[in-house]
């Protein structure tokens, strides 16, 4: 009873917990905090069933519920996961719950609507992982911006009208032309399934559309260059828990959906424009990275290094299709879709981390530029310890996640071309530089600044959440296997995928 | 002796210092300062006597090579990753220097550092150190040899930058860090390359299969067709250039002298840094399958001996001098690598880690007598005041300059034999590599006289004050910007007990070390199995009949061009610093330009200074203001917005809502059409 609709629970019960949080009134603030974490723990709780009832071992989508939803356009409310959604939802109740106790005492104005507002965005976020239907995807994809609109809006910088339009114009502007090429799709097959789409045949030309209108959907998201200016402001401007969110979670959906719409669905455009991709990808890894070494907002700085790491997530997903395709090389075209799968859970980690770390600073100082800190550490030894931590993860240290799908992905892109390994490993370097100067710069040195030399070190609430994230970030860099193990047979079943032939 | 309960015993080694390490880094509060060195020196000493122990078993009681996988780090594709441990007498042997040298390192520390405010955390980061070295040199997997790799360079960083308020030791650990990042590129395209031909990271697999890239190629651009076995090996040496501070990756090495002494000892002396000789001596197999790359590294090797060795002859910083020292040597052990002879650069590994550790640890024990004075000009005379700290640096000297009968002149001998044998078999890099280690047998006696006559001997260049005021040398850090040079507060006095005990245990092994060892590890075969040297290589065969005992080979050495090479340094060092201390100055300002060209380093510094470092961020903002302000955000984002705003704009001046402006409109359009029907039809 309860597997059957676990998935409904894990989306219902957080969106419940935003109503339950609103309705408690702004009366009680305290009250509205403890409402929303009891939920997000709730659902965190929800996801030990989902992890220990999943059957690694079977390619098939577990804990499927398939109910009609609008007839007349064969719409079903059609949920279901694989290893990688698992790994996902996973990621979004766990940082979903670091993210309302960081905010527990940053948030004073509308306390009961801020935490509404993560519920709901965390609720429609597990949607899009569950959603096996085209167009319940599209729903949740789109209305995920809701709330994080919201977010943004209110609770964000000065210049925050200016960077909501952006990331919501941005966004939609991405999306539409994904609507569009479902909507053809349907008329085609008639179907929104997306099993069903996936094992539908579809000319070069029509594939070739299909491919760009996904494309350009989830380049958005991810953020690829070029389409990523969005995400540094709307990360400058956002609260804190709204770039840990956007940083840890929202851009992997973008990843995801390459995986469920891109390789699937169009499996030889992907295969013809594999190149544009990973062009794309290796331009984030190296331009963006060099960006990211000069920016003087170190929310800016994280914004662009994530830009700069997920570009290991579309490499990573790309290159197979040389591999498999080009090469015949299956072992390495997997080694390569883990490797991305692996970065999307890593960054999810190591971002959120270091956005928090960026919060942790905010609230003291109410500054993100770098030039007014210097020496933080003297002030702060235990904050340093984090931020030391992270930024090591960051730049890719073995024994941290973050080394884990660069690792894998650089690996696996050798035995395409040496050349593509060659320009992703630059981030080796790049990734080391822009991470360890913004260090160099806000931690080390003599504390100067008055406000520095006053700080207070983090609280026991801060430890718990930096803690937090480097528990996992550690425990998934000296142990990958639980990680890749749960998603190695999703990941062999989107290799067939991509090997199909359609056309 | 079970494989099993060698499994716990390995565990142990260690993880005894990580244990060490959390303890005290978490709990560094609670345990206090005593605590603190208690709990790491017991980790660090329990690791040594099992990494003994597992030495008397490989070496003496022909226990067989362990190799066991502990568990799998993932398994994906058909691809696996392990976390395991390969124990041969290279690893024993190179597990006994790492937890000897640590150990004596600990020691050392409770008196270098107890004045120090970071004390536990310093300690703790040590602590780590030996379990990240140890997890390097006990792997049996090029994965998580890359975790010891990149952790030891983590580690570096924290030390270099340990007083993380002085800005040039925050410049000093990043500028490390990111040197070594550079090394690590080509070190993990080398591994992807072993993946990729190998399908496995496990060193035994590889090496048993090492014949799969034997004539093999590949396209790295198009067109370009390269040997397998020599592209992935010098991508793998590109890493060893890093670690190992081979030129033109070596700029990082001398500034990391920013460290306290005791790292500079341990990490940046005798262990992390011979960490790429070791991988090297480790991947022989597949080194051995490259002439080419051998011959790169035996000419990277000799330009490393002998030029960074020039750089030490005018350095007055005590500390740097060595560091200099460090390079030239670890430039021996690479050249070594290059004419096949692997062990003898195994074997001057583990010289050197005990004379080189004794020598920084003797220079630290001399910053300590001088209030943390570095500079040798203010220094001199020593010898009176600290006895044990002199008598053992004369021993490490002794050592380095390769004397008869000290452990360095074996370990050095036969990498300058190996190197002659090399240049005769053929090639200019040979030859070159020859040269430029034995002419660097003048310069490492040079100045390394230098550096003990300046410190120990000859006149009193500092003042004592006795009158001074006592309070400010409490304030610890390397820097004391307001001390005026040259001043002590009061006499430089003996260092205690745990600063000069590790000096006397270290100088014991640089002198009698290598009696025991130098046969079989260098002609015994001892390393069989271990090392492999392909049978067209025979570095050592002029070595072998050369020997004939440890004291006949010294006497032999009497008579050989290293040993006058060295006396010659060591005379002219004797005549120059001890009776006429006025002409270096002179011979200085006689040859200002080439004092100049060494001083500036040859300009490594400040070529990358201004090309990667300015020309990063001159490139970052460009790519910044010019790509994404200007263009994707100005031109594209901002610009699609105002055109739809200037369209709209239009459309809205057209539907203005007065009748005649839609009636003149309409009758305007009808003229249109109806002249473009009478034109047309």
């Amino acid at each position: 009873m309860m597997s059957a609709h676990l998935l409904s629970w894990l989306i219902a019960l957080p969106v419940l917990g935003g109503v339950a949080t609103l309705v408690s009134g702004g009366a009680n603030a305290n009250r509205a905090r403890w409402i929303a974490l009891a939920f997000a723990l709730a659902t965190l709780a929800l996801c030990v069933p989902l992890l220990t009832g999943f059957d690694a071992g079977s390619a098939s989508m577990q804990f499927v519920q398939n109910l009609p939803w609008i007839q007349a356009l064969n719409v079903n409310y059609h949920v279901g996961v694989d290893g990688v959604a698992v790994a996902l939802i996973a990621l979004t109740a766990f940082t979903t719950v670091l993210v309302l106790i960081g905010a527990w005492e940053a948030i004073d104005e509308k306390v009961h609507q801020y935490y509404a507002a993560f519920l709901v965005l965390e609720g429609l976020m597990i949607g899009v992982f569950c959603a096996l239907d085209a167009l319940l995807f599209y729903v949740f994809f789109e209305a995920m911006l809701i709330p994080m609109f919201i977010i943004i809006g209110i609770w964000g910088g000065p210049r925050r009208v200016y960077a909501t339009i952006k990331f919501f114009l941005y966004t939609f502007f991405g999306s539409i032309f994904m609507l569009i090429g479902l909507i053809y799709l349907y008329l085609k097959s008639g179907s929104f399934d997306l099993a069903t789409l996936a094992q539908y045949p579809l000319s070069a030309t029509e594939q070739m559309w299909l491919f760009f209108a996904f494309l350009l959907a989830f380049a958005v998201k991810v953020p690829m260059f070029p389409v990523h200016t969005w995400l540094p402001d709307a990360h400058v401007e956002a609260p804190t828990g709204g770039s840990v969110i956007l940083a840890a979670i929202m851009l992997k959906i973008g990843g995801f959906g390459f995986l469920r719409f891109n390789l699937p669905i169009t499996p030889d455009a992907s295969h013809e424009f594999a190149w544009l991709v990973i062009a794309l990808s290796l331009i984030a890894v190296v331009y963006i990275g060099f960006v990211a070494l000069v920016q003087q907002d170190m929310k800016k700085l994280i914004a662009y290094s994530s830009i700069s790491h997920m570009g290991f997530v579309t490499l990573g997903a790309f290159v197979p299709l040389m591999l498999a395709r080009d090469a015949g090389n299956l072992a390495a075209a997997k080694l390569a879709l883990q490797g991305a799968m692996v970065q999307m859970i890593s960054h999810g980690f190591i971002s959120a981390a270091l956005f928090s770390c960026v919060g942790v600073l905010y609230d003291r100082v109410h500054s993100r530029m770098i030039g007014d800190y210097g020496g933080v550490a003297n002030t702060m030894p235990w904050f340093a310890f984090f931020m030391v931590f992270f930024a090591m993860a960051n730049s890719g240290l073995p024994g941290t996640s973050g080394f884990v799908g660069e690792f894998m992905v650089i690996l696996a892109s050798f035995q395409a071309k040496p050349w593509i390994a060659a320009t992703a490993a630059l981030t080796l370097i790049i990734g080391a530089a822009y991470t360890l100067w913004m260090v160099k710069r806000v931690m080390f040195g003599e504390a100067k600044h008055a406000h520095v030399k006053s700080l207070s070190d983090i609280n026991g609430r801060e430890a718990l959440v930096l803690g937090g994230f480097a528990a996992a970030t550690l425990l998934f860099g000296i142990w990958p296997a639980p990680l890749t193990g749960l998603m190695d047979v999703s990941i062999g079943t989107v290799v067939d995928q991509l090997m199909r032939v359609k056309v | 002796m079970q494989a099993d309960s060698l499994t716990s015993i390995l565990l142990t080694i260690a993880l005894a210092p990580l244990v060490g390490a959390i303890i005290a880094g978490f709990f560094r509060n609670q345990i206090g300062r005593r605590g603190a060195h208690i709990v790491t020196i017991a980790g660090v000493a329990i690791s040594c006597v099992l990494s003994m122990y597992v030495f008397k078993l490989l070496a003496f009681d022909d226990f067989p090579t362990y190799n066991q996988n502990l568990y799998t780090w993932f398994d994906v594709g058909g691809y696996s990753a392990h976390v395991g441990f390969l124990i041969d007498r290279l690893t024993a042997m190179m597990m006994v220097v790492v937890t000897f040298v640590s150990l004596m390192v600990h020691i050392y520390t409770i008196g270098y550092m107890h004045e120090d405010p970071g004390y536990q955390r310093f300690f703790s980061y040590i602590a780590l150190f030996t379990f990240s070295m140890l997890m390097l040199v006990m792997s049996n997997n090029f994965l998580q040899l890359f975790f010891g790799w990149e952790a030891v360079g983590l580690v570096s960083y924290l030390l270099i930058g340990f007083w993380f308020k002085k800005p040039s030791a925050v410049f000093a650990n990043m500028k490390a860090f990111l040197v070594n990042r550079v090394g690590d590129f080509g070190f993990l395209l080398g591994i992807a390359g072993v993946l990729m031909y190998f399908g496995t990271l496990d060193y035994a697999t590889v090496f048993a299969n090492k014949m799969a890239i034997e004539g093999k190629t590949i396209e790295l651009v198009a067109g370009h067709a390269w040997a397998v076995p020599t592209v992935i090996c010098i991508l793998l040496f590109i890493g060893a250039m890093g670690k190992s501070a081979q030129v033109p990756l070596h700029v990082w090495l001398p500034d990391s002298m920013e460290g306290p002494t005791p790292i500079s000892a341990l990490i940046h002396a005798a262990t992390m840094v011979t960490a790429g000789i070791f991988m090297v001596a480790r991947m022989s197999p597949l080194f051995e399958m490259s002439d080419t790359a051998l011959a790169t590294i035996a000419v990277i090797g000799a330009t490393t001996a002998f030029f960074t060795g020039l750089i030490g002859l005018v350095q007055n910083d005590i500390k740097r001098v060595v560091a200099y020292s460090t390079l030239s040597q670890l430039g021996y052990m690479t050249v070594a690598l290059g004419v096949s002879a692997y062990s003898a650069a195994v074997f001057h590994l583990m010289t050197h880690a005990f004379f080189k550790a004794l020598l920084f640890l003797g220079a630290g024990s001399v910053i300590i007598a001088m209030h943390h004075e570095q500079d040798m000009r203010h220094m001199g005379g020593l010898r009176k005041y600290m006895p044990i700290t002199w008598i053992t640096a004369w021993i490490g000297t002794l050592a380095l300059v390769g004397t008869p009968l000290f452990s360095g002149f074996y370990s050095k001998d036969a990498i300058i034999v190996a190197a002659q044998s090399a240049a005769h078999e053929g090639g200019a890099a040979f030859a070159y590599a020859y040269y430029a280690v034995l002419f660097g047998v003048f310069v490492t006696s040079l100045y390394s006289f230098r550096l003990l006559y300046l410190t120990f001997h000859g006149k009193e260049r500092f003042v004592v004050d006795e009158h001074h005021d006592d309070a400010h040398h409490d304030n610890h850090g390397d820097d004391h910007g307001h001390h005026e040079p040259g001043h002590l507060a009061h006499a430089p006095h003996e260092s205690p007990l745990v600063v000069t005990l590790p000096l006397i245990l270290l100088a014991i092994p640089s002198v009698v070390i290598a009696w025991f060892f130098v046969k079989p590890m260098l002609l015994g075969g001892f390393f069989d199995g271990a090392i492999f040297v392909d049978p067209r290589h025979d570095p050592l065969g002029h070595f072998a009949e050369e020997f004939h005992g440890v004291v006949s080979f010294a006497l032999h050495g009497l008579q050989t061009a290293p040993f006058w090479f060295a006396f010659a340094g060591f005379a002219l060092a004797t005549y120059l610093y001890l009776f006429n201390p006025a002409l270096p100055g002179r011979i200085y300002n006689a040859l200002r330009p080439l004092a100049r060209i060494l001083e500036n380093k040859y300009g490594f510094d400040d070529l990358y200074q201004a090309v990667f470092a300015r020309g990063s961020v001159l490139l970052g903002r460009g790519l910044w203001k010019g790509g994404d302000v200007a263009i994707i955000d100005g031109a594209l984002v901002n610009g699609s917005a105002a055109i739809v705003e200037r369209a709209s704009s239009i459309m809205r001046w057209m539907q203005s809502g007065y009748l005649y402006h839609y009636a003149f409109a309409m009758i305007l359009g009808l003229i249109a059409l109806l002249g473009a029907f009478v034109w047309i039809g």
